[in-house]
């Protein structure tokens, strides 16, 4: 298994990270060794073995539906890199 | 005060404190000349919070004066920065979240501040968890106090290290794959990861959100039994958190081992294992043997083999989704040079993470892709299956198993660190405890030399069925009374 440079820059645009020249060939080696790894999981005979998500034996937790207080507005923004009149501020998400 | 009293445990600390010998704000002020004296060579704390721990001090001593103690009532206690304090600065280890302070606690941190604990600061990580040796931190790598060469291990490492050195009576960390069981191994300390839903995950600062639990570093079995029962229940907010009855883990963790049931599966015991490590855990099952136990050598988890390959597509994977959040706009670091809202937030994640987290959100993101995820992930999930069938199995016959919680002692730093998968071995033996949700704790059972000299500590791991917390501790703390190593104290 081998991960080719355009490959390793597709699943960097997937995870939006920004990714250097260096980190593409450095990524290319490192996950294809760890991929060649995963390549032993394909002994394991697991026809008819159910998937497990998490250890839990819990499904459909329920709750009351109660009202209760919501975190304060200014401390929602409190951490914001930017704001405006009390919103997130971001660049500009459709282009003209 | 001598440096003495920064050797005891939490439960001897709260004697004193009860007793009127010392009080809160002394053995506060005296660990932070400690911190002071030795932190700029272990390096294990990334915020301290001396003037509101003076402050909680000050508090925990009226409560004492007034008959309203706990066991951890004034003791100085530290957190690891992946769990969220408000208003004191949270980071999880990454440049991504330098500037972020929490508006609200996480519901281990309102429980501990009702019992009145001091919180003496945030110690150093591995970035958001990832990591087994505590050098993938954007503050630095913390030294194992041991020898300060060597790393004290990951990812809970400054909260390790600074129990092992006096730093700390004791800390909270957080296990997803042994990030509490290994650094507490290689530090020297007691490591317990509790069963998966026993303590509420609410602000703690999500890796893999079907692995993650929040453990305990502390000098003894006693004193992480005092503190995972000040945290563990239910809480609404953790949907994963499960409501059944936390038993009184101290009126049983004296009970012995006589007639229990301990299995040591032998696929832990693995390839290229440290004949030392190997040799300290041979003697410790004899050691519970001769404390009344009844050992069962012949325990067989085959699946074993499989668990590093499993856990490393299924917390990247995760991961992968949970890093999802940090685009820059709702708080932590923001690059804003890119020109684009695209550019902008790829920018924040190059320079906002560092290089392991960027590797495991590149295979989580990679096995979770169209036409990878049936071989990768979904296959992941069904071994995982099988895993958890063959401790199902193991524990019909036995109460308990014990296993080394790593197979060397410290390495150095740097010498891992530019081989990904070489690092990741460091956890095959504290990983399938995680895939199957169990409860597991590492206690002091002896220290390797290493050809430099140093005296590198050891650990035990005794894992027990799902929510049977209470036999692992009865068993941790049989084995850690009838010896001395964790009276040890680091030369540091």
């Amino acid at each position: 298994m081998s991960l080719t440079p355009d490959e390793v820059r597709h699943i960097a645009l997937l995870a939006r990270l920004g990714i250097s020249e260096e980190d593409v060939e450095r990524f290319s080696s490192q996950l294809s060794s760890i991929l060649d790894y995963f390549e032993e999981l394909k002994q394991v005979d697991t026809d008819g073995v159910p998937p497990t998500a998490y250890a839990l034996d819990l499904h459909n937790v329920l709750r009351a539906d109660e009202t209760a207080p919501c975190t304060d507005h200014a401390d929602v923004l409190a951490n914001a890199p930017l704001q405006e009149n009390g919103y997130f501020r971001v660049r500009a998400i459709l282009e003209e | 005060m001598t440096n003495d009293v920064l050797r005891l445990t939490m439960h001897e600390a709260a004697d004193l404190l009860r007793e009127g010998k010392v009080s809160s704000v002394e053995l506060t002020q005296a660990t932070f000349e400690r911190i002071r004296a030795v932190n700029e060579q272990v390096n294990a704390f990334i915020t301290e919070s001396e003037e509101t721990a003076l402050a909680q001090a000050a508090r925990a001593d009226k409560m004492i004066a007034g008959g309203n103690e706990n066991p951890l009532t004034g003791v100085p206690a530290a957190i690891k920065d992946a769990i969220v304090t408000k208003g004191v600065r949270t980071t999880a280890g990454s440049r991504i979240l330098e500037p972020f302070v929490p508006v609200y606690d996480a519901n281990v941190m309102t429980l501990l501040n009702e019992a009145g604990f001091v919180m003496i600061g945030k110690t150093n990580m591995d970035e958001f968890a990832m990591g087994s040796s505590g050098e993938n931190s954007a503050f630095g790598p913390t030294h194992n106090p041991w020898a300060l060469d060597r790393v004290p291990g990951g990812s809970s490492a400054g909260s390790a290290a600074a129990v092992a050195c006096g730093m700390a009576y004791w800390a909270l960390g957080s296990d997803t794959g042994g990030s509490v069981r290994q650094p507490g191994a290689l530090s020297g300390v007691v490591g317990l990861k509790p069963t998966y839903g026993r303590v509420s995950r609410y602000g703690l600062i999500a890796f893999g959100s079907s692995l993650d639990q929040i453990g305990t570093l502390t000098r003894s079995v006693r004193d992480a039994a005092t503190v995972l029962q000040a945290i563990a229940g239910h809480d609404q907010r953790d949907s994963t958190s499960v409501p059944i009855e936390v038993p009184d883990y101290n009126a049983t963790i004296g009970e012995g081992v006589k007639g229990l049931r301990v299995g040591v599966p032998r696929e832990y015991f693995v390839e290229g294992m440290d004949s030392e490590v190997r040799e300290a855990v041979e003697k410790a099952v004899a050691q519970l043997e001769g404390l009344g136990a009844e050992i069962d050598t012949d325990v067989s988890l085959p699946s074993t083999g499989h668990a590093l390959s499993v856990y490393y597509i299924i917390a990247p994977s995760e991961a992968s989704a949970n890093l999802a959040r940090y685009d820059g706009v709702k708080y932590g670091f923001s690059y804003r040079e890119g020109g684009s809202m695209w550019a902008d937030m790829e920018g924040t994640r190059q320079y906002g993470f560092g290089e392991e987290v960027k590797r495991r959100i590149m295979i989580g993101t990679y096995a979770l892709s169209t036409g990878y995820y049936d071989a990768y992930y979904l296959k992941a999930q069904k071994v995982r299956t099988l895993i958890r069938r063959e401790f199902d199995a193991a524990f019909e016959k036995h109460d308990v198993l014990v296993a080394p919680v790593t197979p060397t002692a410290a390495f150095k730093i740097g010498e891992k660190i530019d081989d990904p998968l070489q690092m990741y071995l460091n956890d095959v033996c504290t990983i399938p405890v995680n895939i199957a949700g169990l409860p597991g704790i590492s206690v002091p059972c002896g220290f390797a030399t290493a050809d430099d000299g140093a005296r590198l500590p050891i650990g035990l791991q005794v894992i027990a069925k799902p929510f049977d917390e209470a036999t692992m501790l009865r068993v941790a703390h049989a084995y850690e009374q009838s010896t001395t190593w964790h009276e040890e104290f680091p030369p540091l």
